[in-house]
């Protein structure tokens, strides 16, 4: 009995030992995000990472949204942070990249580079060395979220076109109900609103105007496109002016609104909030009838490693790994974000409409061309918007702060 | 005798000095760490151009030239000082007045004074997060109190916080509800101390409740108006907490609530959604908050200091 007992003992620790063991000569490494809702799906998909490499562990940490930037560049500055960051795109990873914090990620160290398109490969891109930093995580698509039961309710058929939508409006007005939920009172969406219906105003012309230097925001196409932001007004909730965008989203879910300027980053969210939802994602209103549906596109951010990583190379696996199908397919069942990888599989009906949407969408102009140095055309267009719709500047002015305001660091709009 | 003490005195004096030192270091060591060493970075961070999140160059005084006299810079720096001087005004005017007014008024001692020092006191414990998200609540335009109880009377919804001619305002009012019964109790205190005989006297004399107001009371509460003014100057100047609550880091709506503080804030640690960050810039206007504040409130307390002895 005692020799049975000194051997269970024995066995028991050769395999304690063994476990320690394995665990020391594990790695772990640290990811860092903001999106600390996001933190149930990433542990899943990380264990899915270490059942394929059981010799890495990673560690999910998430900070604060409005504090992050802060939170991350004084890590970074001090030597440490994450071993893996979750950054923002275009001209917020570039300040990073510029001093030094990020590894460059090449087919060598991250062969999923591959799989991801060129425009996402250029929200991880710096400009000056043309060397990606940061592997693209997800699309975004700015857009219209339909109320189908409220339409139903009402005998409307949601619009395609800005006349319907003026028709439409009016005619839900009339029966109590909000036609647009949105209101001015958050910032960072007035720029996401200005951007989702003026896009179809605008069109793919206007952009390869602006960018080749050969218009500014002065374009009368511009300033026409923001003159129809201001027949929005009367379809827009009592006091707009101080609706937030928290706000707006309940009165769409709570069907007192039938329509919601918006972004499929809030899909999930949503569903969440009113599982009894019944809702569509469409193109904002089309100029004419005819036209290309055009919702408005961006890349959220990615994947980078940070360049002072004691385990550069595990954490490079992670990134590589990250840049799969395999990732893309799981991450966009459970986070309902579009994946931009090649191939994934989108099985949700809603997503995989909004995947269809970003086939013909437009880019959002100012993240994409116009946040990479001071005063960012976020900035001075946030500043300005709430102004033009309550009146107290003209489109006019709203343009030409923003070409002037620009013109600071953006050649091809200086002199003009 | 003299031989012994001197004797027994020193070591006496060498440990006395070294137990005021053993006490004053920790506090010491927290000033040089949190608020020496940062205080004299932001001056050094001040006259360097920063590439990307790193200082890349010394450029003088270029920082201070932008935030001051180039556009749109200087456009946002002077908007964002306006808004502080109203607030400073306002607060003056609407915060310390009424904070007098009710000061007098319990000194008094009417019935109930006591349950009333505790109420004008009490939002001054709640942390000013709190204040700020209670107060945006309480304006929402659709489903706020104030206009649930001005939809009662006819008034339709008013976007408080959304309006640039109501915004301003409506985040004073928030932090002057927050903060009266600051002044007030310093106020009071200051009235406590004047001799009972001479508000007898005043009143034997037939001071009404304004001639002793005026005549009496407000003179001799001097040394707490200069706390009262000094501390208003700098939370005036500093103000950060309830604006970013209440209208967010670009001071929204346009600008209209923007102060100093948020536009530091904003420009040394840039924001998720607006773009980057530049440190020099950002130091260059903390530099210019700091250097002001002080100046101004050096000034001031030899201003008042001298009023204190006059009256």
């Amino acid at each position: 009995m005692s020799r049975r007992r000194i051997g269970l003992a024995l066995a028991a620790a050769s395999f304690a030992w063994g476990f320690a063991t394995s665990l020391a000569h594990a790695t772990e490494i640290s990811f860092w995000t903001w999106r600390q809702e996001d933190k149930a799906a990433y542990n899943e998909l990380f264990a899915d990472f270490t059942k394929a490499n059981p010799d890495i562990h990673v560690k999910f940490e998430s900070f604060p949204d409005e504090n992050y930037p802060t939170i991350v560049s004084t890590a970074l500055a001090g030597g440490k942070g994450g071993d893996v960051i979750h950054t923002h795109a275009y001209g917020w990873l570039e300040q990073f990249v510029k001093a030094g914090y990020f590894e460059p990620l090449d087919m060598a160290t991250v062969p999923s580079l591959a799989n991801q398109p060129a425009d996402a490969l250029v929200s991880g891109t710096y400009r000056a060395d043309k060397k990606v930093y940061s592997l693209p995580f997800a699309s975004q698509t700015l857009g219209l979220f339909i109320n189908k039961d409220v339409f139903a309710k009402a005998g409307l058929t949601p619009p395609t076109t800005w006349d319907e939508f003026i028709t439409v409006s009016k005619a839900l007005k009339e029966k109590g109900i909000y036609p647009l939920a949105n209101g001015m009172g958050t910032s960072w969406f007035n720029e996401m609103f200005v951007a989702i219906f003026t896009n179809p105003f605008l069109g793919p012309d206007f952009v390869s105007d602006l960018t080749s230097g050969k218009t500014t925001f002065k374009d009368p196409r511009y300033v026409a496109a923001l003159g129809k932001l201001l027949e929005l007004r009367p379809y827009m909730p009592d006091g707009f002016e101080g609706i937030d965008y928290e706000t707006a989203g309940q009165l769409f879910l709570s069907g007192k609104a039938a329509m919601l300027a918006g972004g499929s980053f809030d899909i999930a969210t949503y569903r969440s909030q009113n599982p009894a939802i019944n809702m569509d994602f469409v193109a904002p209103p089309m100029a004419k009838a005819g036209d290309t549906p055009q919702a408005t596109k961006f890349f959220d951010g990615g994947y980078a490693v940070n360049s002072k990583s004691a385990s550069k190379e595990a954490a490079l696996k992670l990134v590589n790994w990250m840049g799969t199908k395999e990732f893309g397919d799981k991450f966009s069942a459970l986070l309902g974000n579009i994946s931009p990888i090649k191939g994934v599989v989108i099985k949700d009906e809603l997503l995989s409409h909004v995947a269809k949407l970003n086939e013909t969408a437009m880019p959002h102009i100012n993240v994409v061309y116009f946040r990479f140095e001071k005063p960012t055309g976020s900035e001075l267009l946030q500043g300005d918007i709430t102004k033009m719709m309550s009146g107290s500047i003209t489109p006019d002015q709203l343009a030409a702060d923003l070409t002037d305001g620009l013109a600071k660091w953006y050649k091809p709009f200086q002199g003009k | 005798m003299t031989e012994g003490w001197r004797h027994t005195a020193k070591p006496f004096a060498w440990r006395r000095s070294l137990w005021i030192a053993a006490l004053l270091t920790p506090a010491l060591l927290v000033m040089v760490l949190f608020v020496l060493w940062p205080l004299l970075s932001a001056f050094r961070f001040a006259f360097y151009e920063f590439n990307g999140l790193r200082p890349s160059g010394f450029i003088g005084l270029e920082n201070f030239r932008q935030v001051l006299f180039e556009k749109p810079y200087s456009d946002w720096t002077w908007n964002a000082f306006k808004h502080n001087v109203i607030a400073f005004l306002a607060l003056m005017l609407f915060e310390n007045g009424t904070a007098f007014l009710i000061a007098f008024a319990l000194l008094k001692a009417l019935p109930g004074h006591r349950v009333h020092q505790v109420i004008v006191f009490l939002p001054v414990v709640l942390s000013a997060v709190i204040v700020g998200f209670l107060w945006k609540l309480f304006l929402h335009p659709l489903f706020g109190l104030v206009n649930q109880l001005l939809g009662l009377v006819g008034i339709g919804a008013i976007p408080w916080l959304g309006n640039e001619h109501t915004a301003l305002g409506s985040i004073l009012f928030a932090n002057i509800w927050h903060w009266l019964g600051f002044p007030a109790l310093v106020l009071l205190a200051g009235m406590q101390r004047i001799s009972k005989d001479v508000l007898e006297a005043a009143r034997l004399d037939g001071a009404g409740d304004l001639a002793l107001m005026t005549k009496i009371v407000w003179p001799l509460i001097a040394p707490s108006v200069t706390i009262v003014t000094i501390l208003t100057f700098i939370g005036s100047f500093n103000w950060f907490e309830i604006p970013y609550v209440m209208a967010g880091l670009t001071g929204s709506p346009g600008g209209s609530t923007d102060v100093l503080g948020l536009y530091f804030y904003r420009t040394a640690f840039g924001s998720t959604t607006t773009g980057i960050q530049d440190f020099g810039q950002g130091s260059a206007l903390a530099v210019l908050m700091f250097v002001f504040v002080a100046g101004v409130t050096a000034i001031a307390l030899r201003y008042l200091r001298r009023r204190e002895i006059e009256q």
